[in-house]
């Protein structure tokens, strides 16, 4: 894959694309954990990375990992990491610190299904995990959600550069289905790695040795036990977490003007969504779509420009209705919500979708 | 006229948040000390643990990171794959090494990681207020253990030393003591010959103190020397439990 040349059409696996998308976005280290249904990144990485200058190393647990990813951001690393659903929880705990630490990194949840060990099919109900914390105390991470794989390469090295501005986590979160299936994509260029001896100058906060006696020396903590700085601290996070909300808001919208119907569906199930809308166009139902692409922050906006004609929004989740929560908040009192869901790892095929959907309108309308 | 002492440049001048007695302070000074003198003071990363010591960072004058309970290992792991040419280590009480972060340590050992760790043993938590660490000695009173660590209860201490000299990773691990000046003059070389070993690239490094900690104890700064050269030391003997091959180091 390394001699794939920037900007040509090339077939590939998910996992395989989001790997090297974050090689090719300069996140020169990689430590991760097997779990599937995302092995194939730290397979891939473990072939990959050491070849191409950069760094791989395979890890006792996720904790472990997590913790690696901390250690090597603040020491100044561009840093990716992956899981899947348990791991991601596992990771929980150094999210929090990394946010509070303000340590960048960029980390790819290729989703399953849960509570528990769960199963090892697809699903979405990790999404209060991404979008609420999942760590302890008062803290955000950006969490877009891609479509395609296309769209998951140009998020991970986007990404890249977003974790280093904000000084923070940035998560993707992909699914099993995403991992697991090919599509034909083009790659972006290889942004090069940052040397050692580079890193100072760059990153002036970070740990990396100070060099001369004389010089300042530097400190990643996220320990503050008076409660007044604490507060002072987490104040000025969330005054940057209120940037964030403005500036990484992201969403596509199809057709939400003058829509019967409007679903919102992020990830794979926003492509299912897509084939459903077509369904309900031949029964006569004109059906809209709104796919946030950033769940947190979660675009509430883009729902004040559904159109007068619509009668009810839908929610289309792999999950028991994590999505809904928000969609209610977009929606607030103007229309009437509703959940299709399937979960467990089961998927729903644009027909079931559009069936449902169409039963749900009819009750509407009535 | 020549000066016969000066503070090291090491240690920030200002006064630690350690107990009376407590053997934190000791140690930190050994370590930056030791530092300074080898001329890598600026060439030094420090990675904090949780526990008294997670402040380490506002008394050693060298780059730090604190870390999550038990992950320092990890944390400097992943410092030490971005500075390779770095001195990197981490310093851990026996709570959060021997405890809760056993994972970590073993494994970071086992795969040879080229930083040096300090492990302040002491056989109780501090921070947390005197509880029962994996080291705690047998019919030793915490505030978990009241009546004393009772063996068919809660096992025997765990002897870091020796089980992480069992890994190939681990080049160099000795066992000190802070409990006497000619202790704390011998854990002074251990603490040099770490750091040199790491410079050579031979793999994971240890450096294990033996320390005080008169508070939780409940006794005053001159019983808990005692107390340690007493009770700790038949249990915990000082001395080499590894070092390097002329192989490893030349390697």
């Amino acid at each position: 894959m390394s001699a794939q040349s920037a900007n040509e059409k090339v077939l590939l696996k998910g996992n395989e694309a989001f790997a090297e998308a974050a090689i090719r976005g300069g996140l020169r280290f990689y430590f991760g954990y097997p779990i599937t249904p995302q092995s194939e990144i730290p397979e891939y990485m473990s072939r990959e990375l050491p070849r191409r200058g950069g760094v791989f190393l395979q890890a006792e647990s996720e904790l472990g990992a997590i913790n690696m990813a901390y250690g090597a951001g603040a020491a100044g690393g561009a840093v990716f990491i992956s899981s899947s659903s348990p791991g991601i929880a596992l990771m929980q705990e150094g999210m929090s610190f990394l946010c509070s630490a303000e340590v960048p990194l960029v980390a790819l949840n290729v989703s399953r299904g849960g509570p528990g060990i769960g199963g090892i099919q697809p699903g979405q109900a990790d999404y209060f995990q991404v979008t609420r914390g999942g760590g302890n105390g008062d803290y955000k991470i950006p969490v877009f959600a891609p479509a395609s794989i296309q769209e998951a390469i140009d998020l991970i090295y986007e990404a890249a550069e977003l974790a280093e501005t904000w000084r923070n986590p940035i998560m993707i979160f992909s699914d099993g289905i995403m991992g697991q299936m090919m599509e034909p994509v083009t790659l972006p260029e290889q942004r090069p790695f940052t040397e050692s001896d580079k890193i100072r100058s760059a990153k002036p906060w970070a740990i990396t040795g100070y060099g001369d006696d004389d010089a300042q020396k530097n400190v990643v903590k996220s320990l503050r036990m008076q409660p007044d700085e604490l507060e002072a601290h987490v104040e000025k996070l969330f005054a940057k977490y209120a940037r964030a909300e403005k500036e990484l808001a992201r969403v596509e919208t199809i057709g939400i003007e003058d829509a019967d119907v409007v679903f919102v569906a992020f990830g794979t199930v926003a492509r299912i969504t897509r084939e459903a809308i077509d369904i309900l166009a031949e029964r006569g139902i004109k059906a809209g779509l709104i796919r946030p692409i950033s769940l947190w922050p979660f675009p509430y906006d883009e729902f004040d420009k559904i159109g007068a004609r619509t009668r009810v929004v839908i929610s289309a989740e792999l999950s028991m209705g994590q999505m809904l929560e928000d969609v209610k908040i977009g929606v607030g009192k103007r229309l009437p919500t509703r959940l299709i869901h399937r979960t467990g790892g089961m998927i729903p095929t644009s027909l079931e979708l559009a069936d449902s959907a169409e039963k749900i309108y009819k009750e509407a309308i009535q | 006229m020549k000066p016969v002492f000066t503070y090291t440049k090491g240690m920030v001048r200002t006064d630690t948040s350690y107990c009376p007695g407590c053997t934190h302070g000791i140690a930190h000074r050994l370590i930056t000390e030791t530092l300074e003198e080898m001329g890598m003071l600026g060439k030094a990363i420090g990675v904090a643990p949780i526990g008294c010591a997670v402040q380490a960072h506002k008394f050693m004058n060298v780059d730090m990171c604190e870390s999550a309970h038990g992950r320092a290992p990890a944390v400097a792991s992943g410092v030490r794959r971005v500075h390779p040419d770095k001195i990197v280590f981490t310093y851990q009480g026996d709570g959060d090494l021997a405890s809760i972060g056993t994972a970590e340590i073993v494994h970071a050992a086992a795969r040879g990681e080229k930083f040096t760790t300090f492990f302040i043993n002491n056989c109780i938590y501090g921070m947390t207020g005197g509880q029962m660490a994996p080291t705690t000695l047998l019919g030793q009173r915490s505030t978990t253990s009241q009546d004393g660590r009772k063996k068919e209860q809660a096992g025997s201490p765990i002897r870091v030393s020796e089980m992480l000299a069992t890994l190939e990773g681990a080049v160099y691990i000795e066992r000190v003591s802070l409990a006497s000046p000619a202790h704390i003059r011998n854990a002074k070389k251990a603490v040099r010959r770490a750091f040199e070993i790491q410079q050579t690239g031979a793999g994971f490094t240890f450096v294990e103190f033996l320390s005080t900690c008169p508070t939780n104890w409940g006794v005053t700064p001159p019983d808990a020397m005692k107390w340690l050269i007493d009770n700790m030391l038949p249990y915990y003997p000082l001395g080499v439990y590894r070092e390097p091959t002329s192989e490893e180091v030349a390697s």
